[in-house]
């Protein structure tokens, strides 16, 4: 009952209203969006990218312009620099992921170390800080997600077919290279949005865990991307409540929820194969 | 009438000569076996002739855009991938289609005709990942006949099959050459089968050693040179 009355509580608050709001659409694009990275064994890039975007919110903060407004379009630099490494240089692909992330982390390490002053606001952004989300933060997420998920369910079929098979997506006359790059423009994008939810530290989870939950229990495509959904949106909105009645970090919450959704469908499924 | 013509194909790979002068016509209704040994550029041949990779020289013209493709196994072993049989078949349609492609109720019919057509409508609901290589095959091969092709291009389909489902596999796009008059381009390494089946044989090793049909083929003196009497009937298969 006392939990009942603090959630109509929480509700109420202006800052569980924007978080609730953001974070449903992160959920939303980032599980759309994982399915198609995690079949195609490229989800990893996103925890890559995410360690990027500590480095350039490091950067924007040192030079006083708005973090994500910049960190947009260095991440878009960093997916594209990270594809390019593992195709065409003499890197593997996994390597590129691993240069690109550990670099930026270094770059991020050493402009905090010089500006003492703004710790406190890169660990909200490292770790998530639903309390600090600006108006222009909510009209920017609003924005880029809705745009994410209308070229997503736009391109939902072609993405299938690309992820299963490029050639045969290529003799069906689909742009396999223009559909990789709106993806790894919509993966930056909303990499970028939601460390201000999950911190970039952990924003990758939300790309990759409901995906994979939904993978151990899905029968088809079709179920999967419905279950992951499902799953995305509810650990958020969980996490989020959780983490005001408990006071605990927004993030971590939400990644833990998401840890034990895995464990569930994981032991589901190895009940369903032994039936 | 002609349906595909490839002119002084050249292709050449990191500093190495793919595929040297190629040039064969294609006419609507052949079934063209494309054998050749390892290396001697049959898949690069099929890839060019799809556009999946650049030619550096030579022209190759195909008359229709309805182009079915059915690839090697190799390149599709992800038994995790959770898509099941009617919606791996189903993707076949996206080439007849315009932006945004989204699949409309008869589409959920034309998967059905096409799997009960290939006798494997009992797999539909399958996970394309847990089939057995025989039907795997047949899927792929609903997935490129689904959006009724003029030409369909098969590259060693028979591979990992064991004899009998290989002869059935074989039967089947006999069938479809013979009764609805489709064009078919068929690799394979398979080289004593294809004979069996196919009309017409393209031996290629880098570049191109023989096209015409088998009845030619067995009769060619160049190709006794080339071969060996015992070779050139073995490929033949003239002589059962």
């Amino acid at each position: 009952m006392e939990i009942f009355i603090l959630l109509q509580k929480a509700i109420l608050y202006d800052f569980i209203q924007k978080a609730l709001i953001c974070g449903t659409l992160i959920a939303i694009t980032s599980s759309l969006l994982g399915n198609f990275l995690v079949l195609k064994k490229q989800s990893l890039i996103s925890d890559g990218l995410s360690h990027v975007s500590f480095a350039t919110i490091a950067i924007s903060l040192f030079l006083g312009l708005p973090p994500l407004f910049v960190s947009i379009p260095l991440v878009i630099f960093a997916s594209i620099l990270i594809n390019r490494l593992g195709e065409k240089t003499n890197v593997y692909s996994d390597s590129a992921i691993g240069l690109v992330s550990a670099f930026s982390i270094a770059i991020g390490v050493i402009i905090v170390s010089i500006n003492k002053g703004f710790n406190i606001d890169i660990y909200s952004y490292l770790f998530g800080s639903i309390l600090s989300i600006s108006f222009e933060e909510i009209i920017l997420t609003l924005i880029v997600s809705i745009i994410s998920i209308i070229l997503l369910i736009l391109f939902l079929n072609d993405l299938f077919l690309v992820t299963y098979d490029q050639d045969f997506a290529s003799v069906s006359k689909i742009n396999t290279k223009i559909l990789n790059i709106i993806i790894g423009i919509i993966q930056s994008i909303i990499i970028v949005v939601g460390i201000k939810i999950v911190g970039a530290m952990l924003m990758s989870s939300l790309i990759i865990f409901p995906p994979i939950t939904a993978l151990q229990i899905a029968k088809n495509f079709k179920s999967m991307i419905i279950i992951s959904l499902i799953l995305s949106v509810t650990s958020v909105i969980t996490g989020i409540f959780l983490s005001f009645i408990f006071n605990l970090p927004t993030g971590a919450t939400i990644v833990v929820i998401n840890g034990i959704f895995f464990i569930i469908s994981f032991f589901l499924n190895k009940i369903e194969k032994i039936k | 009438m002609k349906i595909l013509e490839i002119k002084d194909l050249n292709i050449i790979y990191q500093g190495y000569k793919i595929l040297s002068n190629i040039s064969f016509l294609v006419e609507k209704g052949d079934y063209i076996a494309i054998v050749g040994p390892n290396g001697a550029g049959k898949t690069t041949l099929i890839k060019a002739i799809l556009g999946l990779i650049d030619i550096n020289s030579g022209k190759i013209s195909l008359t229709t855009d309805k182009i079915g493709y059915l690839q090697q196994r190799f390149f599709l072993n992800d038994p995790k991938f959770p898509a099941n049989v009617k919606e791996i078949v189903k993707s076949g349609l996206l080439i007849n289609k315009k932006f945004p492609k989204f699949y409309s109720r008869k589409d959920n019919d034309k998967v059905e005709n096409i799997l009960t057509k290939l006798d494997i409508k009992e797999l539909e609901n399958k996970i394309i990942g847990k089939l057995s290589g025989g039907e795997f095959q047949k899927v792929l091969l609903a997935r490129a006949l689904i959006s009724n092709p003029e030409i369909l291009f098969l590259d060693e389909p028979t591979t990992a099959l064991d004899p009998v489902a290989r002869d059935n596999f074989y039967n089947l796009i006999k069938d479809l050459n013979e009764k609805e008059n489709l064009t078919i381009l068929l690799v394979s390494h398979d080289i004593g089968s294809v004979g069996k089946y196919a009309k017409k044989i393209l031996y290629l090793d880098q570049k191109l050693i023989f096209y015409g049909t088998f009845d030619e083929f067995c009769k060619s003196p160049d190709m006794t040179c080339y071969f060996g009497d015992i070779s050139q009937h073995f490929i033949c298969q003239r002589h059962n």
